[in-house]
């Protein structure tokens, strides 16, 4: 492994101030990052360990009924919050699709936001890659590819961010809290991946330096409660990343969608939110037809990158899916399998 | 289990008060405390970290690397590379026997693989070993490299698996298809695999002058030894290898492969000790994997459902360098009856490391296609599934005519469908649904694997304080060698297990063969069942020949060895402990050595195989494809079954597997590259405990008189067969759609709406 220097900040201040040199990365759990640099895929200089930093770990709701996530929560902590996991169901149910109950009790929320992609090329040393190498190629487009983006990639990146969690998150307008050299800011998280273009290396619009401290839900995000859900189909049970998954809130009244929120999980390089199929929902009464129709507008703008063109159906079939799982209503608890399309699964057969 | 009465088994020996007992692994406590030490937990004085620096192309040379870079990285001792190296005493190209299979070893620049080594690093800790690989650099000259079921010209392989002929025939398959009825003509694709061990290889070597003490994984002490031997220049006792245990190896850990050879290489050059481990990816390369197969599978029937022929071809590939064929088309040799069965292989050469032996290699590829074309078949003559394999129930093994040495696949036919509830199948697919809307699908597939024996040697000795002790170097790779065979050791010199000291696991021991072919209980337990007998032997003559023995007179033959006793068989009332017999002869202990070795009178009157009929459940999302097993009941049949805990474990593991081989596994070969884009547990799916439903294991009560003289056939493969073809089967049945390329994966079942 190469040689790095490790520091451990006492405060926010000093982490941004070592974080800035060039070089340098945060530190978080490792899930993510401790691979790469074994990998030799990241080589940092320097580790800017944020696990020991005070105030970052905290659950709040704030007093316009907001809540505050820190950005050192672990995965596994959030979602067996039971305030949470009742306010925000579909995030609850995306955290516990993701990875395993061991890295998740590690994973952080500010690691889990900035995971990187796991195309195999970018993990791949020998191979070209315009994300790990600037300008040295992408040997995903002709290679490999079937789990590859159909929106918003680039003929020089065709890689899918992996976050389940990012996926709710983004549908219920999420806000991202940052400090940095020019000290505090924030964003949507809609807004803090960045789609590849011609700068694929550049991921997300933080500066060096920049830290993410909080994840925060605004006050409107819970009253998507009752009918929440998450849904991922992926290559295994449990244990593997989303071939394609879905995020679907409604905000039902008298029958009526008065308000529809909807995002993809593994088909771009950041959480997408299809604002247009919301659009579709807003003010009808949920139905099969109306549900084909977001799915239809959602997935307008899709085209394969390689052989994936079946990414297409599949998302638009999750989506009416999810739509259809979060229109039945929230289940009372959260299912064994969650997000699976087992979750369901009972067990008596019948012709 | 009620005593047996087997012709070849001496008198004075009684089975069943060990044999047959569900003891849970005697290792057990040791493993979950941690104190088990595999191969890499030892660190002998001033041992040193080598890692090992793998090629990123597959096909070209290395034109340079950067050593100097390396060996100015702190910590790092010193760089093995072409230039640089102890000599072997033989080029490692040379196939001295058919065992032996070309290996790395720093011979040359030449790359002929991906991940295959080029230079070693040693360091004072694994961080600078491993800093100091990636310092390397290497350039290289890259060579367009040949990928795939599709590269350059296909040959004709003089022999396939262990020389098993590349084609075989029995009656006219043309003639038989022309008349058929019905004909299917279905092609299949099987994706490398990788063995995966959780155990990577590793090695620790010390020298000491020209001795050589070795701590690794084998699944063949001797081999491992007479390689090390021949590659060396040293002499057999010379050498010390050290495996009690394997985290696994499935055939990956059988033969010699290049990265432990560097090991003790790298400990030569250095001259101290050296440990070396393989990282998970590099695992995808110099050890072995299981090739790609296409299949194509010609079947006809009659009026009747009869099969009228079977022909079953079958493309592989090896490497550039070697030649290992899997034997897939060989699956259809022994299960259907068919008048006219024809078996036949091609194969290309792809850069690739040599595929290997891995875990029912040619049964597990080659069963999936034949039980899905059954399945086809069974559905083109409108006959359930099992109905159609009663049909065409073997009687006598199709391909050879000879008799079975004991086949009871009908009761576990019979006892696997009742168990599953099987006759409630609905015979049109797409036809049951759960109450939550899932499709649901019932598929079976019948298990094979054949009931091999190797040689081995057992050494056996009864100790004056009463107790025995067994030798044999035997090998426990988690399938639980250490109880079953100190099972058959108490048996055989008839004392309780706790009151036999039973040694395994290193080199110095008797040969007890590979542990492979689901053949180790066998031979190993025929080898310590003939040691334990001539010791009981030795000591009746003991006791019988001497007048002061309530034994004298009753001959060799009329006593019986049992709970550290010898009593007379005409009156068990008569008889001496074993401490009273060597006390009274003045002897510190009786000694004999006995050998297990197949039987060729009785190959020649038998086919000999083990069977098994497993039913899988599925359910499937009807729109978005994805797939999940329900329920899985395997029913085999497999002669004496030693210990039904560890049986049972080996027989879940089959059928994990097979659930594995239809719906996960698959290295992703990059077509341009032919490097392995997912070499890692994360991304090569095999079941998490979430895909594995709840498994149900039938053992049927099976005797068998030939195969060896404890009656027993393996079990470490069969499970995998037929498992795989049931989950495939079971996916067509609940989908209506036929996947033929496997693993199947969700965009082949995303239905039209
Ligand atoms: C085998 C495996 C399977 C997985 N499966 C899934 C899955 O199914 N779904 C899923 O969503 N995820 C999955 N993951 C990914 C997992 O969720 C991430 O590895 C984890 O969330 C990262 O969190 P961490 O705290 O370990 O981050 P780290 O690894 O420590 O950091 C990740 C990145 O974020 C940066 N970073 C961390 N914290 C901050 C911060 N506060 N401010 C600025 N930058 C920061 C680091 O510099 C680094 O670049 C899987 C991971 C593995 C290894
Ligand atoms: S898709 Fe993106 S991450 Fe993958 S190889 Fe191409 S540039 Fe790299």
């Amino acid at each position: 492994m190469k040689p790095f220097e490790y520091i451990r900040p006492a405060t926010v201040a000093e982490a941004v101030a070592a974080a800035a040199q060039p070089g340098a990365a945060y530190l978080a759990a490792g899930t993510n990052l401790l691979d790469l640099m074994k990998g030799g895929v990241s080589r940092p200089d320097r580790l800017v360990d944020v696990t020991h930093l005070d105030g970052l770990d905290a659950i709040e709701t704030l007093a316009d009924g907001s809540l505050r996530i820190g950005a050192l929560v672990s995965n596994a902590d959030l979602a067996h919050d039971p305030a949470f996991a009742k306010s925000y169901p579909a995030v609850a149910e995306a955290l516990l699709s993701g990875a395993s109950a061991q890295l998740r009790n590690a994973a952080t929320v500010g690691g889990n936001l900035l995971q990187r992609t796991r195309c195999a090329y970018f993990y791949d040393t020998a191979s070209r890659c315009n994300k790990r190498e600037a300008g040295s190629g992408c040997d995903a487009s002709e290679g490999e590819n079937r789990t590859h983006a159909v929106l918003g990639w680039s003929e020089n990146c065709i890689a899918t961010h992996p976050s389940d969690f990012c996926v709710p998150l983004v549908a219920l307008d999420a806000m991202v809290e940052i400090e940095g050299r020019g000290g505090h800011r924030e964003i949507a998280l809609d807004e803090l991946h960045r789609l590849p273009g011609d700068t694929p290396a550049r991921e997300s619009v933080l500066e060096p330096g920049d830290l993410i401290v909080a994840v925060r839900l605004p006050p409107a995000a819970h009253a998507f409660a009752a009918h929440a859900r998450y849904l991922k189909v992926r290559e295994r049970t449990s244990y593997a990343f989303a071939v394609v998954s879905a995020a679907a809130a409604l905000r039902i009244e008298n029958g009526k969608i008065a308000e529809a929120r909807l995002a993809l999980g593994g088909v771009a390089a950041k959480p997408w939110r299809a604002r247009a199929a919301e659009d579709v929902l807003r003010g009808v009464a949920p139905a099969a037809d109306v549900f084909q129709e977001a799915a239809r507008r959602a997935l307008t703008d899709a085209k394969p990158s390689g052989d994936n063109a079946f990414k297409i159906e599949l998302a638009r079939r999750i989506v009416v899916r999810a739509l259809t799982l979060a229109a039945a209503g929230t289940p009372a608890r959260m299912p064994a399998l969650p997000a699976s399309p087992f979750a369901s699964t009972t067990g008596a057969i019948h012709a | 289990m009620p005593e047996l009465n087997l012709t070849s088994a001496p008198a004075h020996i009684r089975h069943g008060s060990n044999i047959g007992q569900p003891l849970t692994r005697r290792d057990g406590v040791l493993k979950v405390t941690g104190q088990a030490t595999y191969a890499a937990d030892n660190h002998p004085p001033g041992m040193l970290y080598a890692v090992t620096a793998v090629a990123g192309i597959s096909h070209g040379r290395v034109i340079s690397l950067d050593v100097a870079a390396a060996k100015r990285h702190p910590g790092v001792v010193d760089v093995m590379t072409p230039e640089h190296k102890p000599q072997l005493a033989i080029d490692p190209e040379i196939k001295t026997n058919p065992f032996v299979f070309r290996m790395e070893a720093l011979q040359s620049n030449e790359v002929r693989y991906a991940n295959q080594p080029i230079a070693v690093v040693i360091a004072e800790t694994l961080e600078a070993a491993t800093e100091g690989a990636a310092l390397l650099a290497p350039r290289y000259e890259t060579l367009p490299p040949l990928v795939g079921l599709d590269a350059g010209e296909s040959f004709v392989p003089p022999v396939v698996g262990v020389g098993n002929p590349t084609e075989i025939h029995r009656g006219d398959v043309e003639a038989g298809l022309a008349s058929a009825e019905k004909r299917i003509d279905a092609t299949y694709e099987t994706p490398p695999q990788y063995h995966n061990a959780m155990e990577p290889h590793g090695i620790v070597a010390s020298w000491d002058g020209d001795s050589l003490s070795v701590d690794m994984p084998t699944q063949g002490l001797k081999l491992s030894l007479a390689r090390i031997a021949e590659l060396f220049g040293i002499a057999h006792d010379k050498i010390h290898i050290r495996s009690p245990f394997l985290g696994g190896g499935f055939g990956s850990k059988g033969l010699m492969g290049g990265p432990p050879v560097l090991g003790i290489m790298a400990a030569k050059l250095v001259g101290r000790p050296v440990k070396l481990v393989l990282r998970r990816e590099q695992m995808y390369g110099p050890v072995g994997h299981r090739a790609p197969t296409r299949q194509r599978l010609r079947l006809g029937v009659d009026g009747e459902g009869r099969l009228t022929a079977l022909d079953h071809h079958a493309r592989t590939v090896s490497s550039t360098f070697d030649d290992f064929y899997e034997p897939a088309a060989d699956a259809s040799h022994t299960l259907y009856a068919a008048p006219a069965i024809r078996t036949s292989h091609d194969a290309v050469r792809v850069h690739t490391g040599t595929p290997l032996f891995m875990r029912a290699p040619g049964e597990a590829t080659g069963s999936i296609a034949l039980e899905s074309a059954i399945d086809e078949m069974a559905w083109a003559c409108g006959m359930d599934p099992l109905a159609f394999r009663l049909k065409n129930y073997a009687e006598v093994e199709p391909i050879s005519g000879k008799p079975f040495s004991s086949k009871a696949l009908l009761a576990c036919y019979e006892q696997g469908a009742a168990r599953f509830g099987w006759a409630k199948r609905s015979l049109q697919p797409r036809q049951m649904r759960d109450d939550a809307g899932l499709l649901v699908g019932w598929g079976m597939g019948t298990a094979t694997f054949p009931a091999l024996m190797f040689q081995a040697e057992a050494r056996a000795a009864i100790r004056r304080d009463g107790s025995g002790v067994m030798e044999i170097g035997a090998h426990d790779m988690g399938q639980g060698a250490w109880t079953a065979l100190a099972q058959i050791a108490a048996d055989a010199v008839g004392l309780d297990i706790a009151r036999v000291e039973f040694k395994a696991g290193t080199s110095d021991l008797p040969d007890a063969g590979i542990a492979g072919g689901s053949a180790h209980t066998a031979t190993a337990g025929a080898a310590i069942h003939s040691a334990g007998a001539a010791v009981i032997a030795k000591l009746a003559d003991l006791a019988t020949g001497d007048e002061r023995s309530p034994l004298f007179g009753a001959g060799n033959a009329g006593v019986i060895a049992r709970d550290g006793r010898l009593v007379r068989r005409d009156d068990e009332s008569r008889g001496e402990s074993y401490a009273e017999i060597l006390a009274r002869a003045g002897v510190a202990e009786v000694e004999a050595r006995g050998t297990g070795a197949p039987n060729p009178a009785a190959m020649e009157e038998y086919a000999m195989h083990a069977h098994g009929a497993v039913f899988a459940e599925v359910k499937v999302d009807p729109e978005l494809g994805q797939v999940r097993v329900s329920r899985m009941v395997g029913a085999f049949a497999a002669g004496r079954i030693v210990n039904p805990r560890m049986v049972q474990s080996q027989l879940f593991g089959g059928m994990i597997w097979g659930l594995s081989f239809a719906l996960h596994e698959e290295a992703i070969t990059d077509r341009r590259t032919g490097r392995i884009m997912n070499a890692n547990l994360g991304e090569y799916h095999v079941p998490v405990n979430a895909d594995v439903p709840p498994l149900d294991v039938i053992t049927v009560e099976e005797h068998d008189p030939h195969v060896n003289a404890l009656g027993i056939k393996g079990v470490g493969e069969i499970g995998i067969t037929g498992s795989a073809g049931a989950v495939a089967n079971a996916v067509w049945h609940a989908t209506g759609v036929r996947v033929r390329k496997f693993p199947i994966r969700i965009e082949e079942l995303l239905t039209p709406r």
